[in-house]
């Protein structure tokens, strides 16, 4: 946080917009009330912040700059799963949170440059890496190609579609799609798989060995695509994944969200695969 | 000037009372409820005085004797942690009006507190809380404010219990930094040493008399003392580090874990750790809440609990969290070791589990 001298403090905000995006799945986009605050907040792909819903707590959740490109606006897509989201799923427009942030680490745009790159996510694992796309796609020119792969379980699951659409008629940027539990309808806007994301990687028309592939999704589908991609050439320092612990405090004090020796608020949640192989593959750590 | 000064017992009051004129409430350990505690203090009698502890894995006892001194005993029930980061404590509060409008206000509480009294592995315990809450990326304002407002008098070991351990962890029972004064009882007074300009002015007001080099020597011989009697050994902690994570599947593991009860006493007791949770506590009203945060522990099942998944299921991995983090992981967080050997996690077991045996097994 860096306009206040105390971290654990959240500040209001108010939501501009909200967005129902599925049915247990929706999008609230923020300003700050504070004018200054509100001027001078900023934040990397990637990093997320903790929203606070009055008289239940705080949550962690990834900043998704934003399908709109909309500037002194940030953006937040949850979806229902405990107390605490269950309660924002009413809120409405005007409606004020509280707000701590940016924190956490962020994907390695200055390390893709020239480089191809490969965008995989699962579920909602699709919105902590909205931020990163679009900056891939707003500096068009530094980067190599640009490919999306995203699974569902089932196609009425996705969200952000004019995105997606928008995204795939971008220069050299296709996205692909995986369906795991149906078989998916050709939707003639992009190409569709029945299965899991791991099947698009083996026929990628990209170069493997200077690529960059950032993953978010459940940790088993997340180190399958690490493999996969290795397998196929990509260097394992160029394979990025997200990780996901519970967070109370997002200043590494609280010790909820320690792996290894690893606080996933400040040190992660973006980690380089061979930093985190050995972590994930003791049960339990 | 001398490097060592002599504090009769008799200005123990006139201590108590710079204490008071400075803004200070005074902390010592005293006599409460069976155990000796930290409270607060007003007067030389409130001590301890001829009171020692017997404390062994799951065992706790205080015994009155003719002994002569006020800090006869070792380690106190609880360390100086709950002064610094507390317990339970409301960290901020929100109003919200009619319109919803929120108005967040950071709640910070903080009392300038002297510590008469403080064991050299409680004083190494505060020191690695600093690199957790001040010297870690983000600053905590209400632990950072009550160390700026905190007096602390140092009292050098004379005695161990059975429990202790700083000497296997490469420490010795003599304060080595971060005090104001630190003294060593001995027969009817203190051989003290000056930390700090706080406790140089202390000295000065309390006009004592250089130490004679008998009283020191009898000082020094008394910390050894209290050194020669702890019988615990431990690899080098390099080594302990190592090991233990390069142990992750041993079946020492399975073996604690059938023993441990998850309770949480070692983490309670510990002036290392660190978990805390935070809650909100709204009022009936919903015009205003509470945040709080309240110590955690990794040996709750919630610990690990992220939206359907509980990462620590089994008290396995729990207790595996607990010891690889105070003696391997946390070097590689804090640049230090997580444990100071107080012993009070021994202490502190209902099922006498005790910590450097499990490592001796799983480092063997």
């Amino acid at each position: 946080m860096l306009y206040t001298n105390d971290a654990y403090t959240p500040h209001e905000a108010e939501i501009v917009e909200f967005i129902k995006d599925h049915h247990d799945i929706f999008t609230i986009r923020l300003k700050f009330i504070d004018p200054e605050l509100d001027s001078k907040y900023s934040f990397r792909p990637g990093q997320f912040n903790m929203i606070y819903f009055y008289g239940v707590g705080e949550v962690a959740i990834s900043i998704v700059n934003d399908r709109n490109h909309q500037k002194g606006r940030f953006e937040h897509t949850i979806q229902v799963v405990g107390r605490v989201t269950k309660g924002m799923m009413k809120l409405q427009t005007g409606d004020k949170v509280g707000v701590r942030g940016p924190f956490g680490t962020s994907w390695p745009m200055a390390e893709a440059k020239g480089k191809d790159v490969v965008i995989v996510t699962g579920g909602l694992g699709n919105a902590p890496l909205v931020a990163a796309t679009e900056e891939v796609l707003q500096n068009r020119n530094e980067y190599g190609k640009l490919r999306v792969i995203h699974g569902i379980k089932s196609q009425d699951w996705l969200i952000y579609q004019d995105m997606y659409e928008r995204w795939h008629n971008s220069p050299d940027t296709k996205v692909m799609m995986a369906t795991s539990n149906e078989d998916p309808v050709d939707n003639g806007k992009w190409e569709w798989k029945k299965g899991f994301v791991t099947a698009y990687i083996p026929e990628l028309d990209i170069d493997f060995a200077n690529s960059v592939v950032m993953t978010v999704g459940p940790e088993p589908m997340m180190l399958a695509v690490a493999k996969e991609f290795i397998k196929a050439g990509a260097k394992p320092d160029n394979v990025f994944l997200s990780l996901e612990r519970s967070m109370k405090c997002a200043i590494g004090h609280c010790g909820h969200c320690q792996l290894g020796s690893q606080f996933i608020c400040k040190d992660g949640a973006v980690y380089p695969y061979p930093a985190c192989e050995k972590l994930l593959a003791v049960k339990g750590l | 000037m001398s490097h060592y000064y002599f504090i009769p017992h008799t200005k123990i009051d006139q201590i108590l009372s710079y204490f008071e004129g400075n803004g200070y409430k005074c902390l010592a350990p005293r006599h409460l409820e069976g155990g000796i505690s930290y409270a607060p203090i007003r007067k030389a009698e409130d001590l301890p005085w001829g009171y020692v502890d017997e404390q062994k894995p799951g065992h706790y006892q205080i015994t009155k004797t003719e002994n002569p001194q006020a800090f006869g005993f070792t380690v106190p029930t609880a360390s100086v942690k709950p002064m610094l980061f507390k317990a339970k404590e409301t960290v901020w509060k929100v109003k919200r009006d009619d319109s919803g409008k929120l108005g967040f206000e950071s709640v910070v509480d903080v009392e300038k507190i002297a510590v008469f009294g403080v064991r050299p592995c409680d004083l190494r315990g505060i020191e690695i809380q600093d690199r957790v809450f001040q010297h870690n990326s983000y600053n905590d304002i209400r632990y950072s404010k009550r160390r700026e407002n905190q007096f602390i008098i140092a009292m050098n070991c004379g005695t161990s219990h059975f429990n202790c351990f700083c000497v296997a962890l490469g420490d010795y029972p003599r304060a080595d930094k971060g005090y104001d004064l630190a003294l060593t009882e001995i027969n009817s007074g203190f051989v003290a040493e000056i930390g700090s300009d706080k406790g140089r002015e202390l000295l000065l007001y309390l006009e004592v008399d250089a130490a004679t080099g008998a009283q020191v020597e009898h000082a020094l011989n008394l910390i050894d003392n209290a050194a020669q009697m702890q019988h615990k050994q431990l690899p080098p902690i390099k080594e302990v580090e190592a090991k233990l994570m390069a142990n992750l599947e041993h079946e020492a593991w399975d073996d604690v874990a059938s023993r441990c009860l998850s309770c949480g006493s070692c983490t309670n007791s510990c002036p290392t750790c660190f978990c805390h949770t935070e809650r909100d506590i709204p009022n009936v009203l919903g015009t205003e809440t509470e945040h709080t945060r309240e110590w955690d522990s990794c040996f709750s099942i919630d610990h690990s609990y992220t939206h359907g998944e509980t990462y620590r299921e089994n008290p396995k991995y729990r207790y595996r969290q607990w010891l690889t983090h105070k003696f391997s992981t946390w070097r590689d967080q804090f640049r230090t070791k997580g444990c100071v050997g107080c012993g009070r996690c021994v202490t502190w077991c209902p099922v006498k589990i005790d910590v450097v045996d499990e490592i001796n097994t799983i480092c063997k």
